[in-house]
Parts: C-alpha cells; sequence; structure tokens
C-alpha cells in the first residue's frame, strides 16, 4: 500500500462509521477540489452510490463556472442535492472583520439547514494542513446546540474510536480528509480521473488554489494548466494555500472566532 | 515517493523545548511559509524576548497567551528526502487526553529532556505511555545543553538517567542525543560546541526511522463495520485490521462462531480484487445467508481471536470521575459495543515512581490493572499479539473515559463451549414422547441445577435429595464432582478453558438426563453466569431449575470440609472461587437454599417442597 491507498482506506473507513452511526447525516459541498476527492471516495464507500445528500452552502456569489459544475455533477452522479441559502450579511456578528462577515454568512445558512433537517452528523472535507486552527480538530468533533467548537475541552480521540455521539441538540461535524495534504488530495485527483473545476487551472497567467466566493477569493499567479502541472507547483511552492482568502488575514484570531462560532 | 510519512509525536515536560524543536526542525526542513520567520522576529521583539521558535506552532492566541500548547498538532515537513509528519503533544498533566489522542497515531517519538532541569513528572509519565502506546521507537534528546556549558559529564548523567528508566519500563531508545533546539546545535547540523558527541544529528537520526507497516503477515483480523443491502446481495464492510484474505477462504465470525466463504470482494468503480490486505476498506460478499451484524470480527479458523466474558487489561483513565470496582462502562472494540463491569482493580501505578499504589479507584491520568467481565461473549486478542485487535476503549456518558490493552493470560477460551449442537446434525425424533416418558416415571425430567461456593452444602443436599426421591420411586440422578471427573471428564485439569468445557459437559449430559425423563440434580459451584446459561440453554424450555445454596464465605471457610479454603489463602490452590476468582451469584434463581441460617434438614425439606411441586405431572405426583 502506498501513502493515497493508506489515506484512501481511512478515509472509507470513516466515511462509513459515519453513516452507520450518525443519522441523518449530510455532506456539505463547495464544490472545490477537496470536497469532490470525498464525494468520491464516499462513492467508493458505497459501491457506487452516495447514500446521504450534499449540501452547498449557497451565497449566490459564487462563480458561475461552480454552479455549472454542480448541475453536471449533480446528474451524472445522480446526486441527492440540497441548496441552502446563505443569510444576508446583516444578519451576522458586526463585531466580526467585514471579509470574515462574509464567510460567516456560510455559518449561518450552515446552522439552518442543520436545524431544518435535522441532521446529527455534517461531512466535510476540511484538512488539517490548510490552517493552524484546523490542525487542532478531531475527526468527528462534536458540536453543541448553537454550532459552537470548544477546542480546548475536545473529547479525547484514539485508536479510530471516534466521538459519534452528538450532544443533547447538537451536531457531529465528520472530517474523513483532516489527515490528507493538498498535495495528496491533487495527486490523488490525478490518480483516480476525478473532475474539478476549471477555475484551478490557469488561464492568462492566473489560476485559483482555493474557491471561495467570487468576491472575497482570488487568484495566484500561475501557469499551471493540469492537474500534473498544479502538482509540480506545489512541489516547489511554499506559499500557504488559504493565501488568497481575505478574511484570513484580517487579524490574528479572526479564523479562530469563525470556527468557534461554527465556521468549517 | 509514495511511501507513507514516518508519524513521529514530540514528547516531554513542560517548557523542555518542544516547540522550539519543532519550529526549528520546520525552519530546517524549509516548510515554514514564506514570510513566517520573520513574523516571529515581530513577535518576539513585540514581547522582548530573544526570537523564540515556539511560536511558529502556537496557532491560538489563547496559547499565545499562555505560552503553551494546548493540543495536538500536525506539522508535515520533508528531511533528507523522507516524509515526517511531527505529532505536537502538549506538556501538561491536564491534557493527557489530547496527548494520547496525537501519540497513538504516532510511529516514533522523541523524548525531550531539559539539561537543566533533567527528569520530571511528565517526562517519566510521558515514558510510561509511550509504552502502553507501544510506541518502541525513540529518541531521547537532552535539550538546552547550552545552559550547562554544553558539559558533556551532564549529558552522560542524564543518558545514563534516562536508559534506566526506560529499561524499568522494558524500553530502549534507539538513541540519545545532546541537543540545543534553541540555537539548532547538532539538529540538522553537527556543532562545534558539541565535538565530543559522535554520534548523528536529530534529524540524521530521525531519517532511519521506520513507519508502522501494515501487519500483513499476522493473523486475520476484519471487524465487521456495516452490511450493505444492494439488490439482491449482501456485501459486508470493513477495515482489514491484520492478515490478508481472498475470494475462496473460509471465513469464522466471532463472536456468533458462524462460518462461511467469501464468494467475491466488492469494489467500486472497476473490476474487484481478489484478495486483500492489512489496512485496506473492503467490501465483500459470502456464499450463504448468514445474520451477521457489525460488530463480528472475522477471522481465519485458524488463529481466532479468543472468545471470553473475563479478561485482564492494561489501562490508562481519562474519566474526570475515577474508574471505580463493579461500575459498568461501555467497551469499544473494534467495531464491537459492549457493556462491561469493572470485577477488580488489581492495581494502580504510579507513573512517577512505578510503584504499584494501593488504590480502589483509578483516578484521572492515573494508570492500572484491572479485571473486566461482559455479560455477553467478547472476541479477543492479546495485545501483545495483535496490538490492533486487542486494545479497546471505555465510555461514559457519550465520551472516551479510558484506553486499555487486552491481556490474555490465564483467561478460558469459550469458543469450544460456545460451539453448541452443529447445525448440520440432522436430529432423529424419538418415538417416544416426553408425555410417555413421565407417565412411566409418574413425574418429569428436569434438571436441579445447584450452584454455590465451596462448602455451602451442595453435594450434601444432592445427595440427601436424591435418597429421599430415589425411595419415593423417582428416577433420580446426581451429577459431581466425583463421577464426573472420574470419566466423562477425565481428560480435564483445571485451566481456566478447562473449567468451561467441564461445565458445559455437565450442563450436556444433565439435559441428556432430563430429556431420557429423569430428575437430574448437578451439584458443581459452576461460578460464572455465563456457564450456567449455557446449560440453560441445552436444556428443554421450563425444565432447567437453578437452584442457589448460599451460604456466605465466612461461613464455608469455617466449615472447610476438604480443607481447601485453608490451602487457597496459603496461596497453594490459585483461582480459588470465592478467594481469588469470583463468584456471580444468580440474578433469578428458581430457588434459595440458605444453609447458612436453616439446618440440613430444613433445606432438604426445602428443595423437595419445590420437586414436589415443579415435577409433578398432570395426573398427580408420584
Ligand atoms: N537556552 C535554551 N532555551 C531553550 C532551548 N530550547 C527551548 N528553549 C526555551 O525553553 C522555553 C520552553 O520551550 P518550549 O519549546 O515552549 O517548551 P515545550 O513546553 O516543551 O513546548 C522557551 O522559552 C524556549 O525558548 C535551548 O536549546 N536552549
Amino acid at each position: 500500500m502506498d501513502r493515497l491507498d493508506d489515506l484512501e482506506a481511512q478515509s472509507i473507513f470513516i466515511l462509513r462509521e459515519a453513516e452507520n452511526r450518525l443519522t441523518p447525516l449530510g455532506m456539505l459541498w463547495s464544490i472545490g477540489k477537496d470536497s469532490n476527492v470525498l464525494l468520491w471516495l464516499a462513492r467508493k464507500a458505497f459501491f457506487g452510490r452516495v447514500p446521504f445528500p450534499v449540501i452547498l452552502l449557497d451565497t449566490g456569489n459564487e462563480f458561475p463556472e461552480v454552479y455549472a459544475f454542480r448541475d453536471r455533477i449533480i446528474k451524472e452522479w445522480g446526486l441527492s442535492y440540497i441548496d441552502a441559502p446563505c443569510p444576508p450579511v446583516e444578519e451576522t456578528d458586526p463585531s466580526l472583520p467585514p471579509k470574515a462577515r462574509a464567510a460567516a454568512r456560510k455559518t449561518l445558512g450552515l446552522k439552518r439547514i442543520i436545524a431544518a433537517r435535522g441532521f446529527r452528523g455534517v461531512m466535510l472535507g476540511i484538512r488539517r494542513d490548510e490552517q493552524a486552527v484546523r490542525g487542532k480538530e478531531r475527526v468527528m468533533s462534536p458540536r453543541d446546540a448553537a454550532g459552537g467548537w470548544d477546542f480546548r475541552h475536545q473529547p479525547a480521540e484514539f485508536w479510530d474510536q471516534y466521538n459519534a455521539e452528538p450532544p443533547p441538540g447538537g451536531h457531529i461535524r465528520v472530517h474523513p480528509l483532516l489527515a490528507w495534504t493538498e498535495l495528496d488530495v491533487w495527486r490523488y485527483i490525478e490518480r483516480e480521473g476525478i473532475p474539478v473545476v476549471p477555475l484551478y487551472f490557469s488561464r492568462e497567467g492566473k489560476r485559483f488554489r482555493s474557491l471561495g466566493e467570487k468576491d472575497i477569493t482570488f487568484p495566484i499567479d500561475s501557469t499551471a494548466a493540469s492537474v500534473g502541472e498544479i502538482i509540480a507547483e506545489l512541489e516547489a511552492s511554499r506559499e500557504p494555500e488559504r493565501a488568497g482568502r481575505a478574511m484570513d488575514h484580517e487579524s490574528e484570531d479572526a479564523f479562530e472566532r469563525l470556527r468557534a462560532q461554527g465556521y468549517m | 515517493m509514495a511511501a507513507p510519512p514516518l508519524k513521529l509525536v514530540v514528547v516531554g515536560h513542560v517548557d523542555h523545548g518542544k516547540s522550539t524543536l519543532i519550529g526549528r526542525l520546520l525552519h530546517e526542513a524549509g516548510a515554514l511559509p514564506s514570510g513566517k520567520v520573520e513574523e516571529l522576529q515581530r513577535l518576539s521583539e513585540r514581547r522582548g524576548v530573544p526570537l523564540e521558535w515556539s511560536f511558529t506552532l502556537d496557532s491560538l492566541q489563547a496559547e499565545r497567551d499562555q505560552a503553551v500548547t494546548i493540543d495536538t498538532t500536525r506539522f508535515w515537513l520533508t528531511l533528507g528526502g523522507r516524509d515526517l509528519v511531527i505529532i505536537d503533544a502538549p506538556g501538561h498533566r491536564e491534557f493527557l487526553a489530547n496527548m494520547v489522542s496525537g501519540a497513538t497515531g504516532a510511529d516514533a517519538a522523541v523524548l525531550v529532556i531539559d539539561a537543566a532541569e533533567g527528569l520530571q513528572d511528565q517526562t517519566r509519565r510521558h515514558a510510561y505511555l509511550l509504552r502502553l502506546l507501544g510506541l518502541e521507537q525513540i529518541a531521547v534528546v537532552v535539550n538546552k545543553l547550552d545552559l550547562v556549558d554544553f558539559a558533556e559529564a551532564r549529558f552522560r548523567a542524564l543518558e545514563q538517567e534516562a536508559r534506566d528508566f526506560l529499561a524499568e519500563l522494558g524500553l530502549e531508545p534507539r538513541i540519545v542525543l545532546p541537543l540545543s533546539a534553541r540555537h539548532g546545535d547538532n539538529l540538522a547540523r553537527a556543532s562545534a560546541n558539541l565535538a565530543w558527541h559522535e554520534g548523528p544529528t536529530l534529524v540524521e537520526a530521525l531519517i532511519e526511522f521506520g513507519a508502522a507497516a501494515p501487519a500483513e503477515e499476522a493473523p486475520l483480523r476484519l471487524p465487521i463495520q456495516d452490511i450493505y443491502r444492494q439488490e439482491d446481495q449482501r456485501i459486508l464492510v470493513g477495515r482489514i485490521e491484520s492478515g490478508r484474505l481472498a475470494q475462496g477462504d473460509t471465513l469464522l465470525f466471532s463472536p456468533s462462531n458462524k462460518l462461511a466463504r467469501v464468494k467475491s470482494l466488492e469494489g467500486w468503480p472497476g473490476p474487484p480484487p481478489e484478495s486483500a490486505g492489512a489496512g485496506r476498506s473492503i467490501g465483500l460478499t459470502l456464499d450463504r445467508p448468514l445474520f451477521l451484524e457489525r460488530g463480528e470480527l472475522a477471522s481465519h479458523v485458524e488463529n481466532a481471536p479468543m472468545l471470553a466474558n473475563r479478561f485482564g487489561a492494561s489501562l490508562f483513565w481519562l474519566g474526570v470521575e475515577p474508574m471505580v470496582e463493579e461500575r459498568e462502562y461501555r467497551l469499544r472494540l473494534g467495531t464491537a459495543e459492549a457493556l462491561v463491569t469493572v470485577e477488580r482493580i488489581e492495581r494502580v501505578i504510579d507513573t512517577d515512581s512505578l510503584a504499584p499504589l494501593a488504590a480502589d479507584e483509578v483516578q484521572r491520568d492515573q494508570i492500572a490493572e484491572v479485571v473486566l467481565r461482559s455479560p455477553a461473549q467478547l472476541a479477543l486478542d492479546d495485545h501483545a499479539r495483535l496490538p490492533r485487535s486487542g486494545r479497546f476503549v471505555l465510555r461514559d456518558k457519550g465520551i472516551t473515559v479510558g484506553g486499555g490493552l487486552v491481556l490474555l493470560r490465564g483467561v478460558a477460551d469459550q469458543r469450544r463451549a460456545a460451539t453448541g449442537r452443529a447445525d448440520n446434525l440432522t436430529l432423529v425424533s424419538h418415538k417416544v414422547t416426553q408425555d410417555a416418558r413421565a407417565a412411566r416415571f409418574g413425574h418429569k425430567g428436569g434438571v436441579m441445577w445447584l450452584t454455590g461456593l465451596s462448602g455451602a452444602g451442595k453435594s450434601t443436599l444432592a445427595m440427601a435429595v436424591e435418597q429421599h426421591l430415589f425411595r419415593k420411586g423417582y428416577a433420580v440422578y446426581v451429577l459431581d464432582g466425583d463421577n464426573v471427573r472420574s470419566g466423562l471428564n477425565a481428560n480435564l485439569g483445571f485451566s481456566p478453558e478447562d473449567r468451561v468445557e467441564n461445565i458445559r459437559r455437565v450442563g450436556e449430559v444433565a439435559a441428556l438426563f432430563a430429556d431420557a425423563g429423569f430428575l437430574c440434580i448437578t451439584a458443581f459451584i459452576s461460578p460464572y453466569r455465563a456457564d450456567r446459561a449455557r446449560a440453560r440453554a441445552a436444556t428443554p424450555p421450563g425444565r432447567f431449575h437453578e437452584v442457589y445454596v448460599s451460604a456466605d464465605l465466612a461461613i464455608c471457610e469455617a466449615r472447610d470440609p476438604k480443607g481447601l479454603y485453608r490451602r487457597a489463602r496459603a496461596g497453594e490452590i490459585g483461582e480459588f472461587t470465592g478467594i481469588s476468582a469470583p463468584y456471580e451469584p444468580p440474578l433469578a434463581p428458581s430457588l434459595v437454599v440458605d444453609t447458612a441460617r436453616q439446618p440440613v434438614e430444613a433445606c432438604i425439606e426445602q428443595i423437595l417442597g419445590y420437586v414436589a411441586q415443579h415435577f409433578a405431572t398432570e395426573s398427580g405426583a408420584a
């Protein structure tokens, strides 16, 4: 078994645990590369069929290419899809910096869809290497009724025995890709031939490394126009992945505050 | 590329330099994003301290304020062509849960010791945990040698102390190294300050460590995670913890003890593989429809796991409430779950001195050896033999409160007993009916199962009752140790397995007597509920009568008709019920006979009365 086999087997194990123990279960599908890999792994885990709905936290402000890709994949993969509209920015915590407030819309959208559908488990494609605060995450992370994350008092998680019991009124965030790195994700996309939104590939010297909303995500300088070229670029680079995400740079702790309030 | 990365955990007492070491390693490996070193410089200046590498890790505001690392964090880097994941484990005692969460995933460990402070509480506690978690590749780093003027003598003294301590735990470090993490001496480069050191740098040493390989050579263990119905197939899914399996293999499922053959392995997309090894998450179909559930453990017939409902464990406790005897917890082992009761806390170990403490509870952060029992059979492996299927967690109120390793020394394998009647035997029906037999004998057939401590009076009562009933014309017979051990069970000794088998055979023979229309009285201590439940199951419904011959231990010990208690107390007999092995009283006996409070005659009358009431035929008692 090589490294990708290892990661794949572990993620499938987590997906199957979540499906067995958390009903109803939903998966957040940002339509970005990570959540596409997660969907692909779900199809492997459940032999071609995704047994839970996929949810887009829809700001109404995603790139047109993202919406087009979504419509195609839903049809081709036979997904059960939920569109979760995000409330307007006025409803977010006014003490957050402006860009973070835009991101906080997703937190609100997520809370509402969880409440509306009564989800006990929500699956996400976040990775530990993305951002320091995410490095503290567990594979299964309990959230209280308010959706908050108490990173200081997280229950122990070891020997693949996960905390699949939501606190009263709360839910469990499930993170099957936690151990993957950005490079692993691209190498796996290459190996398995997983489709991704074309925005990741360079056009006129620029490409997106991470996809968020139109007005708070910026492309990086890059000539990488294929999955192979992206891998080569990453192998040579030391820039953090979320460098193109404005909300991470507003203050030392903006991202941590977002997450404590329930952001992904 | 492609080899799994080496997962490395860094442990040690708080402030001995773990974060600094990791920050420095990330820097040496070129793994810090551009601008990070400048950011560190700015941060350090703002706080008026020299360049603090440990800030690298302090990604949380709260940590920066307290200047301690509070949870495990992972870092990815490549050193000398080797991919590493560093898991940073916190030093604060109350964060043991996080330390365990981090260290259980690791292949190797670096234990950091401050050259000035030497070995401290957490140094020892962490070392002990490394052993408990099965981490055997250890590098000991004596850090901050700059604070002791790079004195070789100080290093040697600490090296010896560390080696001695680890040796007591049965651990041998791969290497012990001098270092100054803050200044980078002997980290990635040899240092003139440490000219006396002839060994490798830390980086050179780490590159030599190996990632734990999945155990393909070991016996097969596949915990069943779920069963999916797809079209008309049932697909069993799970991750192979050890060994290999292939299409056509016969699998044994435990604890249900069922057999079936692998019809196919399933996969998506593309053609399924024909075999799979340790580490893979797989799906398979069987050649026959078996009723199986999540929690079953598949193995081959050879090298199967043991079946037991009482076993030893070495465990660490994380719960806020202490662990106490006779309390129930929820056990999770692989995908199996069961309630277990803490039967005995054998000893609690002080991790500073390694001395056993006299204690009847296990406090948070303590380590203990205990005996657990469960009403249900569990499929178990000894941790020393198969680490992945020989470890479990205990949960209480929805959270994990402890982790433990299974110790099977002295535990009885109950698989033979569980086998029951072979399913493929066609039972030939008798032409003589039960009613005809009852009419002939004038009473129903059945089993009076006497259970109780040695010396409670089982044999005395059994023989007296037999005599009375025989005189009244009953077809009655007593099975006891003497008549069974000398023939039927002559090949059995007193090992835990043999004791289980002894009782199983008695149960089966008693059932045959009952079927023949006899009233069969058995007189065995039969201390375990599970064993008695099996005897009950062997008998036709309604014909098994459990009689609890009750007398407390003090009285039985005072009677001591065969001098056995005295010998057990003297340690001449091991695993003696009531002294060094448990007795599980019946929960709902048909009859309780209290030999401590009433004379023998009254007890006999009591049993005879019960028999008259329950063994009478419709047309009247004999
Ligand atoms: N003089 C000296 N100080 C060090 C060395 N390594 C770490 N320190 C300092 O020791 C303190 C605690 O280090 P830290 O890495 O936070 O310890 P941790 O609690 O084990 O992570 C910090 O102020 C470090 O700068 C060293 O090699 N020499």
